[in-house]
């Protein structure tokens, strides 16, 4: 069981997901800070996973949270990659940008 | 009790951290932040006791995500005060977007609770007298092999992946391109010149098939166009 309750850990993966979510609409140039934004909901996602696994008694959800952490970590690997070629060949990072890509 | 200020400590830095990372002014602040919430996160996963992940999450972001970021923000030669421009246009649509989420989330939390029969689907009860790192690792290498197997793939696949993705063929030397060679035409031609006058590179050397290949023209946005 867990120590505090289930609630509090959902309020704060809640919040931390949101925060997640404006950082995208904050940030709409740096792929970089949007990259970030991405692991904070990430993160958020574990958090709830871990403390459903503690408040069931269920270790499920922990082995879950490991798998996400292994996609996030991937996903963090690939796309600085591609943040890294696109600066190479562009010069910028901005977001809006890429859009010359079509047609 | 004590659990519960840890938690309330952990848990407001932890937001407060992430409120910075998203706000910061330079990336490399806002990584360092991120670093600091991954830090906390890892000590509620503690409290929660799931020591294994909490220590997972400190070697894995803390040691090789953050770092990753670290070295791609500093490595990139970015304007960072460029790309803050609209962040004043953009904060209202994302404070509404992100208060709808927050409000629906609440609704949620507010209007659900578990069957009262939810202990008996558990898939694999947590075992007793046994510590977090050994349930996990009983679990992970036998029931749960495939996804453990398919972690690993997507790790190669991640590694293989950016390797290719950022490597860059060197063009100041002369590499053996084996596709060029098997393209050549067959016919030989024999070179008979006389005795001392030596032959002229060009006539035993056979072109390419292919012309070399013209570099992608770039495109300036200087004046006006998507801005």
């Amino acid at each position: 069981m867990l120590a505090v309750g289930l609630a509090h850990y959902l309020t704060v993966g809640a919040i931390l997901s949101v925060l997640g979510v404006f950082g995208i609409f904050m940030n709409r140039k740096n792929v970089i800070v949007i990259l970030m934004s991405i692991e904070l909901i990430l993160l958020s996602v574990n958090l709830n996973l871990v403390a459903f696994s503690a408040q069931l008694g269920d270790l499920a959800g922990q082995v879950f949270a490991m798998f996400i952490l292994t996609v996030a970590a991937a996903e963090a690997a690939i796309g600085l990659a591609i943040v890294v070629i696109y600066f190479r060949n562009r010069g910028t990072i901005e977001v809006e940008d890429v859009s010359t890509l079509k047609g | 009790m004590i659990a519960g200020l840890a938690f309330y400590l952990f848990a407001a830095i932890l937001i407060a951290s992430a409120v910075m990372v998203v706000t910061s002014r330079n990336p490399v602040h806002s990584v360092l932040w991120l670093i600091l919430a991954f830090f906390n996160a890892a000590a509620l996963f503690l409290i929660a006791g799931a020591e294994f992940l909490a220590m997972i999450l400190v070697i894995v972001y803390v040691g090789a995500v953050a770092v990753l970021f670290l070295f791609v923000v500093m490595m990139l030669d970015v304007d960072f005060a460029q790309l803050r421009e609209g962040f004043q246009r953009y904060a209202p649509l994302g404070a509404v977007v992100g208060g709808i989420l927050f409000l629906e989330l609440l609704l949620v939390l507010g209007a659900w609770r578990f069957a009262a029969d939810a202990g008996d689907f558990r898939l694999s009860p947590t075992p007793e007298g046994v510590s977090n790192t050994e349930a996990l690792g009983r679990l992970v290498y036998t029931d749960y092999i495939y996804l453990f197997q398919a972690a690993g793939l997507i790790l190669l696949v991640a590694m293989i992946g950016a390797i290719v993705l950022t490597l860059r063929g060197k063009t100041d030397t002369r590499r053996q391109d084996i596709a060029a060679q098997i393209a050549r035409s067959t016919q030989v031609t024999m070179a008979r010149p006389e005795i001392g006058a030596g032959v002229p590179r060009e006539s035993f050397l056979r072109r390419l098939p292919t012309a070399p290949k013209e570099e992608p023209k770039r495109v300036e946005h200087q004046g006006g166009g998507h801005h």
